[in-house]
């Protein structure tokens, strides 16, 4: 570094850039406020201006007859959210949140705990770029990718075929609820390709969490006659808590905002991100859009605050 | 010892989850190459390098891309700016408010996109804004903050208030200790959290969609192949570049963090 030579210490000048930087020195308030009014007036006006108009508008009522926004503060649209269909949208999709969630901590686990404690050297690299790359390719392209493979005529029906096991899948679709004509536009369907694309979320904060897991626990788990099972509920389980709740704040609230993978893959049934779009778009009724997207915006306040009462934040 | 080695298990496990993780994006590079047009069909009846010369004569496709890039770069140079002075703010001082500055820069990700799209959409008609580039800009850039934010904090939390003390002793001014301390030691942070915050910009829709109006990103052009196909093997072979256009930044990131105790890249 430069200063390191002392010949090469800056001359002393008294410029104007020196008078300013004295004044900024002997006022550090000043420098704080200097350095903070872009980024705050930036995302003040920008970002929370924004929500704040939104959350104004979720206040009026549209015309149902004229179509036109009625500037008077009601209650009226929220209550709208109560109608048996809305209602639904809302559950289908907090349902939705919750299944991915839960599915994307099983298959992220094993992933995180191998990592975390047993990858050594080239390996911990290798798993590293294994999770980063998935985590950061085209969103878009994920959904694609299994598109490709639930299409009728995709690669799970044709390996299916192969193995003889096409009978299953049949059986499958035909049940209630999660079935449908294909894969493809099937409930099933959407939880896949949901827990796809969150699941990379959810690896790295279970995987730090577990890092902090001392390994000489587990052998005193054991020593002191756990069977394997017996540690990971009562000792490793508990310890990994926080990761996984961690992780599930990025599952759950993406699924719940998430209006295009329900819509690519999936049944013509609504999510509330769609319910937001078509609202906002088509319907042109921007309060109970507006109403709708301040659904996520509450259940994540509560998730948040319960996951800040578990110590969450930390594994973050 | 038996803790030393996985248990079988536990290997099978972890490896049919990154298989998991991986076969879809692989599959794509196998269908950029099919002979097959109108289906999604495998296996592949052929393979052929032809779309390849196809999708480069598509000048929509050029468009999109452009846009894309337009668009990601100056989000990126604006959300460097603003994340590192906050930064800087944040990591020198402790004052009254500090914790609802982390919030704000944390919210715009932290909230679902769906949110952050239709409040702007709301603001943009509401002062009646027309749709151009820079009301893309305007969403991106408030979310890739947080990104160059995150790099720039864990640096700084690093580099130790007494170099810039010195410095200033020695007798340089505040300008030139930015220029000659400070910068040096956060550049690596800034260049990552930059990448980053490109690849973030480049691959967004959810948000894209209520700020774009007529344009179309490159995103915005996959969605619209997705929802109303129209030449599936071009939206193949644009598949595939995009996958390997997004690695580059994080593969950078990650060349340029690893070994460090906190490796970039680990929040989206």
């Amino acid at each position: 570094m430069t200063i390191a030579d002392p010949r090469a210490a800056l001359p002393r000048t008294d410029s104007a850039a020196t008078r300013v930087s004295d004044v900024l020195w002997r006022r550090p308030t000043l420098l704080l406020v200097l350095l903070l009014t872009p980024p705050v007036l930036w995302l003040g006006i920008i970002y929370l201006g924004s929500l704040f108009a939104l959350l104004l508008q979720s206040f009026f009522s549209i015309d149902h007859f004229t179509g036109l926004i009625n500037y008077e503060f009601t209650l009226r649209t929220y209550a709208e959210l109560f109608t048996p269909t809305n209602f639904d949208i809302i559950l289908r999709t907090v349902t939705m949140a919750a299944c991915a969630t839960l599915a994307s901590a099983i298959i992220a686990f094993p992933i995180a705990y191998y990592a975390a404690r047993f990858a050594r050297g080239r390996w911990r690299a290798v798993f590293y770029i294994g999770v980063m790359m998935p985590l950061w390719s085209s969103y878009l392209v994920k959904i694609y990718a299994w598109k490709l493979i639930l299409a009728k005529e995709g690669i799970l029906t044709w390996a299916l075929e192969k193995l003889h096991l096409l009978w299953l899948l049949e059986a499958y679709l035909s049940l209630p609820v999660v079935g449908g004509n294909s894969l493809s536009v099937s409930p099933t369907g959407t939880f896949i390709v949901f827990v796809y694309v969150w699941m990379p979320f959810m690896i790295l904060p279970i995987q730090a969490a577990l890092e902090r897991v001392p390994a000489s626990m587990l052998e005193a788990s054991g020593d002191l006659g756990a069977r394997p099972g017996q540690t990971f509920r009562h000792v490793l389980l508990p310890l990994a808590l926080p990761g996984v709740v961690a992780g599930s704040i990025f599952t759950f609230s993406l699924t719940l905002g998430d209006y295009i993978i329900p819509q690519i893959i999936g049944t013509s049934r609504l999510f509330i991100g769609q319910a937001v779009y078509q609202h906002q778009g088509i319907a042109g009724n921007i309060p109970l859009a507006a109403a709708f997207a301040v659904v996520p915006i509450v259940i994540m306040g509560i998730y948040l605050t319960i996951a800040r009462r578990m110590g969450a934040f930390d594994a973050l | 010892m038996h803790s030393d080695r996985a248990p079988l298990s536990l290997k099978l496990a972890a490896g049919a989850g990154l298989l998991f993780l991986h076969l879809p994006i692989l599959l794509i590079f196998v269908y950029a190459f099919t002979t097959e047009e109108k289906s999604f069909a495998w296996p592949p009846p052929g393979l052929t390098l032809k779309w390849f010369a196809v999708t480069w004569n598509r000048p929509d496709v050029w468009e999109a891309l452009q846009l894309s890039v337009k668009v990601a770069a100056i989000s990126t140079v604006i959300a460097m700016i603003l994340g590192t002075l906050c930064a800087a703010a944040v990591s020198r001082t402790r004052f009254f408010g500090r914790e609802t500055i982390s919030l704000l820069v944390i919210l715009p990700i932290a909230l679902p996109g769906v949110v952050t799209g239709i409040a702007l959409r709301s603001a943009f008609s509401l002062a009646e804004i027309p749709f151009s580039t820079w009301t893309i800009v305007l969403g991106h850039a408030t979310f890739c903050v947080v990104i160059v934010y995150n790099n720039a904090v864990a640096r700084f939390r690093r580099t130790s208030g007494s170099l810039i003390e010195a410095s200033m002793d020695l007798g340089a001014n505040m300008f030139q200790t930015l220029r000659y301390v400070i910068l040096p030691n956060i550049g690596t942070a800034l260049v990552v959290g930059g990448m980053l915050a490109f690849a973030l910009s480049f691959d967004e829709v959810i948000v894209t969609t209520f700020t774009a109006g007529q344009q179309a990103t490159l995103p915005i052009w996959m969605l619209e192949e997705l929802v109303r196909p129209r030449e599936r093997p071009v939206t193949n072979v644009v598949a595939m570049v995009v996958v390997l256009v997004t690695l580059l930044p994080i593969l950078g990131a990650y060349y340029l963090t690893r070994g460090t105790d906190t490796v970039a890249g680990q929040g989206k």
